[in-house]
C-alpha cells in the first residue's frame, strides 16, 4: 500500500531530500505538536457538549422499553 | 408512580455512557465527513441504530468503540453512495463552529483541518481515533475492523504526511512565522 504520488509531493527543497520513506523519520517534538493540533481540533467540538437533538433521543432509555426504544434504524 | 418502572437500571447506565460518548462521536463525525450538518445527523443515524440493537452490545466491552464502530460503518456505505459530494467542505464546516478566543489557534487549527483533508480517509480516521478520540491501537483496530499493525502503519504515515504538508520538522519551526509558510505549503500542494 505504498503509493507515492508525485504529483502531491512538494519540491522539498527545505526538507532534506526527499526520501521515499519518511515515516521513521518524524521526532517526539513533532509527534507531540500533531497530538496537540489534533486535540485542539476535536476538543473544539467535544467542547459544544451533547446538542438538545440526542438528548431527545437518548430520553427514550429511561422510559419503559416497550415501544419507547424502538426507534427504527431508517 | 412506581409502579410503571419497568425498565432495568441498567438502561440509564447505557443512556449516560451514550451521551458521555456524543461529543466525541460528533468531533469524530465531523472528521470523517467535514460538515457539520451531516456529521450530525450521521450521529443521530448512529445512536438510533445502537439504540436498536442494543442487544448485541456485549455489556462489558467498550460501549465507546461500539459506537464510533457503528458510526463509521453508517458513515462508509453513506460515503459509497455519495462519494461527489463528500469533499465539498470548504467553508461550511469552520463557519459553522464557535470561534475560539485566540486568533492563532483560529488560524492554526483550520490550517490543519485544511492539511487533514489532504490525507488519504483511512490515514485520517485511523489518526484521529488515536491521537484524538483517545482510542488504543486495539480499538482502533476493532473500529476500522483491520489488524493493529495497519492502524499504527496508517498513523505514521498520516503523521508524516501531515509534518510534511505543514512543514513541520522540528520544535524551532513553530515560531511565529509558522502559519504563513504552512497555508503557502497547503496550498502549493494543492495546485502542483
Amino acid at each position: 500500500m505504498n503509493k507515492s504520488k508525485p504529483s502531491r509531493r512538494r519540491t522539498a527543497v527545505d526538507l532534506q531530500g526527499s526520501e521515499p520513506n519518511p515515516v521513521t523519520r518524524l521526532g517526539s517534538d513533532i509527534k507531540a505538536k500533531i497530538g496537540q493540533q489534533l486535540r485542539l481540533m476535536y476538543g473544539e467540538v467535544v467542547n459544544q457538549g451533547v446538542p438538545d437533538r440526542f438528548v431527545e433521543i437518548l430520553r427514550g432509555l429511561d422510559e419503559p422499553t416497550d415501544g419507547g426504544a424502538k426507534n427504527e434504524p431508517s | 408512580m412506581g409502579a410503571r418502572k419497568m425498565s432495568p437500571p441498567k438502561n440509564k447506565n447505557v443512556r449516560e455512557v451514550m451521551l458521555a460518548a456524543v461529543p466525541s462521536l460528533r468531533a469524530f463525525a465531523i472528521s470523517l465527513c467535514g460538515n457539520v450538518d451531516r456529521a450530525d445527523d450521521l450521529v443521530q443515524e448512529a445512536l438510533l441504530r445502537a439504540l436498536a440493537n442494543l442487544d448485541s452490545f456485549q455489556p462489558g466491552t467498550n460501549m465507546s468503540a461500539w459506537l464510533f464502530t457503528i458510526l463509521r460503518n453508517l458513515f462508509r456505505s453513506e460515503y459509497r453512495k455519495r462519494r461527489r459530494e463528500v469533499e465539498d467542505v470548504d467553508g461550511s464546516y469552520a463557519e459553522q463552529l464557535t470561534t475560539l478566543p485566540e486568533q492563532t489557534s483560529r488560524l492554526e487549527i483550520d490550517e490543519f483541518r485544511e492539511a487533514l483533508k489532504l490525507l488519504p480517509p483511512e490515514q485520517r480516521e485511523a489518526l484521529i481515533l488515536v491521537g484524538a478520540s483517545g482510542f488504543s491501537y486495539e480499538e482502533a483496530a476493532q473500529i476500522c475492523e483491520c489488524a493493529v499493525g495497519t492502524i499504527k502503519s496508517r498513523v505514521n504515515r498520516a503523521r508524516s504526511r501531515l509534518a510534511d504538508i505543514l512543514s513541520i520538522e522540528d520544535a524551532s519551526d513553530f515560531g511565529p512565522d509558522r502559519e504563513t509558510r504552512a497555508v503557502v505549503n497547503v496550498s502549493g500542494s494543492r495546485r502542483s
